[in-house]
């Protein structure tokens, strides 16, 4: 991995299997363990700074880092210092003298995860939990790693469909990108209003009706964020959007597995019915949450401490492939460390 | 989309004998015996061509008291594909003082039209489906001609959110229009373009800036400096027109633009065609043969909005239809109480009736006399509009069902309103002398109208 996760883009389609095998092989059953922690980040420092309302990302940012035993800082917006005016660069730059490991950043603006990167302390790693409607690179990688465990570890040519108010969703942009890296087909479904201009251009089919939901194996879903909807005047009304697109038992005639990021609105984008069914997967996607963050902050470290050996391997004038043969087996040695707690 | 008619009385049974039968779309023009049975056009037989059609060939009638086809006699008389009219205000529900259903459609009848389109600036306003169902299930008891029904952009025309457009197209909208009011939000009529798309209906759009128009009451003008009043500058029509235009190209929708008033509107609507933008307009009958001069007598009923605008204006307007760049003529019928404009001119309500009128004066100012050739006029009083929004085109063609009217041009007769079918009397032309009186209205195949 790179120095921070901002984007989806900034791992490769290997990249992110190796991550989620971390998160499969390593952190998966740690749940199900009587003492679930491992000291993996012992005496790291982890700061979760989120500047919107968030339940289910900032409680599984936090579980993971408690887990692997690092120092987390729950730092909201609401109740922190931004609240006297400080602004986001001042918050970094002071937070930055408790020489953090990890920066965890939610902010309700597209490119806050870079502009965090941009300005924290020197050696700390950011992690994008959310900019805006731009991107939300975690919730991807754990829904890959839901979809690896219903459809196996190859996603290549899996059909998924994205339903909803994609127009402003970091969640769908994200995934867009993400699917795609995995070779899987993505289609794109939601009333005009609610898709971004341009949109085809991330190489996604775009479509205004359920209709397209029939040859699909994935639906994913998402909420309707008419919190976003600054003037609310996208739709006509919210009950000819529920008659028209809510995603319910009988648009699974094919067996399709229905995805979706949570909260999720009962009776909006998906029936009650549904909602109570076995077809689903949110609950398995919010366990794999876990795990698959407690992966990218490890990884995000070790891979890091690997590259930095690299280049001192590279400046000591010897062979690049043997410079990455000591990457390999730092990574190796790491993870069987982990393997050997608990 | 639904169209809605009253299935009283039997399918007409006629023979409309020795008519000049003038159907432009459809390249004819001859003299004719057109049989209609059972409300059909069974057949159109040039007269003076051997076959006599359909003569008494149906003696065992099945409606009693019918023993056949009707004759007829309409030597002399033009006999044209049935009207269509994009624009009528039915004030129903809520004015029923001013117009209802049957009146409008009486009214229509009495005109020569077979179908209308009624306006959705009702109270309460046409922003849902229930309201809209119910003035489809009333039409189906009152209405003598087909009637369509457009839904509000916005809730409660007030331009802030978006009326139950997908609702109101499953229950049978012809198309979405503030009308009266214009759409005021870029952000709210791009949503209504882009909803409206998705069940693949126009938009009807009345384009005014507000602000320009302020609180102008006739065409700024020399006329309305002369008088003192309030003008509203062509800028006030052509501006929003153009913003419109732009936003409906951007989202590549269906637009169709009201009663347009202004030669820089047409420049609009011509540059947005080149463009590849799906744009139709409307012009009404009063723009067409009046103009801001006519203000000057301060007779309340030449208040309308769009105002009557400058003679150069109005030719302009003309040469469009003559030139076909003008797909449709609309009457913008606007019923209106006599306390509404039995007051001084800047009191009075905007808007004059034109069903009852628009024919003959459109027949007497622009055919006989101002040079639009016969076929522009009656291709843009009734095919023109059916396809601008998609409704069946009348056609005098056999097999097709009855939609005519039967037109007497040669007598002159006075324009009355006091003998209109309206229940209003508000009309532009009152005390004209014209030319171009129907005789007889057959829509959807039955006998809306006689005189």
């Amino acid at each position: 991995m790179k120095q921070h996760l901002l984007s989806i883009n900034d791992l490769s389609r290997e990249e992110i299997g190796s991550v989620l095998d971390t998160a499969r092989f390593d952190f998966l059953d740690l749940s199900k363990r009587e003492i679930k922690k491992v000291p993996t980040l012992r005496g790291r420092t982890v700061i979760n700074l989120f500047y919107e309302k968030s339940t289910r990302t900032s409680t599984s940012f936090e579980l993971a880092g408690k887990r692997l035993s690092a120092d987390v800082i729950n730092v909201k917006a609401d109740s922190s210092a931004t609240g006297k005016g400080e602004s986001l660069k001042d918050t970094v730059l002071t937070l930055g003298a408790y020489r953090p490991d990890i920066i965890v950043i939610r902010h309700p603006h597209v490119g806050a995860a870079a502009f965090v990167a941009r300005y924290v302390v020197a050696g700390a790693h950011v992690i994008n939990a959310g900019d805006g409607k731009g991107e939300h690179p975690t919730q991807s990688l754990l829904d890959i790693f839901s979809l690896q465990q219903e459809f196996g570890e190859d996603l290549a040519g899996l059909r998924v469909a994205i339903v909803g108010d994609i127009l402003h969703s970091r969640v769908a942009r994200s995934n867009i990108i993400g699917f795609q890296k995995m070779g899987m087909e993505v289609k794109l479904v939601a009333p005009p209003a609610l898709l971004p201009r341009g949109v085809e251009a991330l190489g996604a089919e775009a479509r205004h009706g359920l209709d397209a939901l029939a040859d699909v194996d994935v639906i994913y879903l998402l909420r309707t964020q008419s919190e976003r909807h600054e003037r609310a005047n996208y739709l006509p009304s919210l009950r000819e959007y529920i008659s028209r697109y809510q995603v319910g038992l009988r648009h699974l005639s094919g067996g399709q597995k229905v995805l979706h990021p949570g909260p999720i609105n009962r009776g909006v984008e998906i029936s009650a019915e549904l909602a109570d069914s076995g077809e689903h997967l949110i609950l398995q996607q919010v366990e794999a949450g876990l795990a698959v963050r407690m992966a990218v902050m490890y990884r995000i470290i070790v891979d890091s401490a690997a590259a930095a050996a690299d280049e001192a391997a590279a400046g000591d004038s010897r062979a690049g492939a043997r410079a990455a043969e000591g990457e390999e087996a730092a990574g190796k040695a790491k993870i069987k460390n982990i393997r050997a707690v608990g | 989309m639904t169209i809605t008619i009253a299935k009283r009385g039997s399918k007409a049974n006629l023979l409309i004998k020795d008519a000049r039968v003038f159907d432009p779309e459809r390249g004819v023009d001859m003299r004719a015996d057109v049989a209609v049975e059972r409300g059909q056009i069974s057949s159109i037989a040039p007269v003076g061509k051997g076959r006599s059609p359909h003569r008494g060939d149906a003696p065992e009638a099945t409606d009693s008291g019918a023993s056949g086809a009707e004759i007829i006699e309409a030597a002399g008389r033009l006999l044209v594909p049935g009207f269509v009219d994009l624009h009528t205000h039915l004030r129903t529900p809520g004015r029923e003082d001013e117009e209802d259903l049957t009146s409008g459609t009486a009214a229509a009848a009495a005109g020569g039209y077979v179908t209308i389109c009624a306006m959705p600036n009702t109270e309460p306003v046409v922003d849902n489906a229930s309201v809209l169902s119910s003035l489809i299930e009333r039409a189906e008891a009152e209405a003598s001609v087909s009637v369509a029904f457009l839904g509000a952009i916005s809730r409660g025309q007030e331009g802030i959110r978006l009326a139950d457009i997908w609702d109101m197209a499953e229950a049978g909208a012809v198309a979405f229009s503030d009308d009266g009011r214009p759409v005021t939000d870029g952000g709210l009529l791009r949503a209504a373009f882009q909803a409206a798309k998705l069940v693949g209906l126009p938009l009807v759009l009345h384009c005014e800036d507000s602000d320009l128009a302020a609180t102008g009451v006739m065409n700024e003008s020399e006329v309305s400096a002369r008088l003192g009043l309030a003008g509203i500058p062509c800028s006030a029509e052509s501006a929003a027109a153009a913003r419109d235009l732009e936003i409906a190209a951007y989202e590549d929708a269906r637009v169709h633009i009201a009663h347009v008033s202004c030669v820089r509107t047409l420049g609009h609507i011509r540059r947005a065609r080149e463009g590849g933008v799906t744009v139709t307009c409307e012009v009404t009958p009063h723009h067409l043969t009046l103009s801001d001069e006519e203000v000057f007598s301060l007779d309340a009923n030449l208040k309308m909005n769009p105002p009557l605008r400058s003679e150069a204006d109005r030719q302009a307007l003309v040469e469009a239809l003559a030139a076909g760049d003008m797909d449709c003529i609309a009457t913008d019928h606007a019923p209106h109480a006599p306390q509404e404009k039995e007051t001084p001119f800047e009191e009075a309500a905007f808007g004059t009736l034109g069903l009852e009128t628009a024919f003959p004066v459109l027949y007497t100012r622009l055919v006989e006399s101002g040079g639009v050739p016969l076929e522009r006029l009656v291709a843009a009083m009734s095919t023109g509009p059916a396809r601008a929004v998609g409704l069946p085109e009348p056609a005098l063609e056999e097999g097709e069902e009855a939609n005519l009217a039967l037109i007497d041009t040669e007598e002159e007769f006075d324009i009355e309103p006091a003998r209109f079918q309206s229940k209003s009397r508000n009309s532009a032309f009152s005390g004209q002398k014209a030319k171009g009186k129907v005789k007889l209205t057959v829509a959807a195949g039955r006998v809306a109208y006689r005189l």
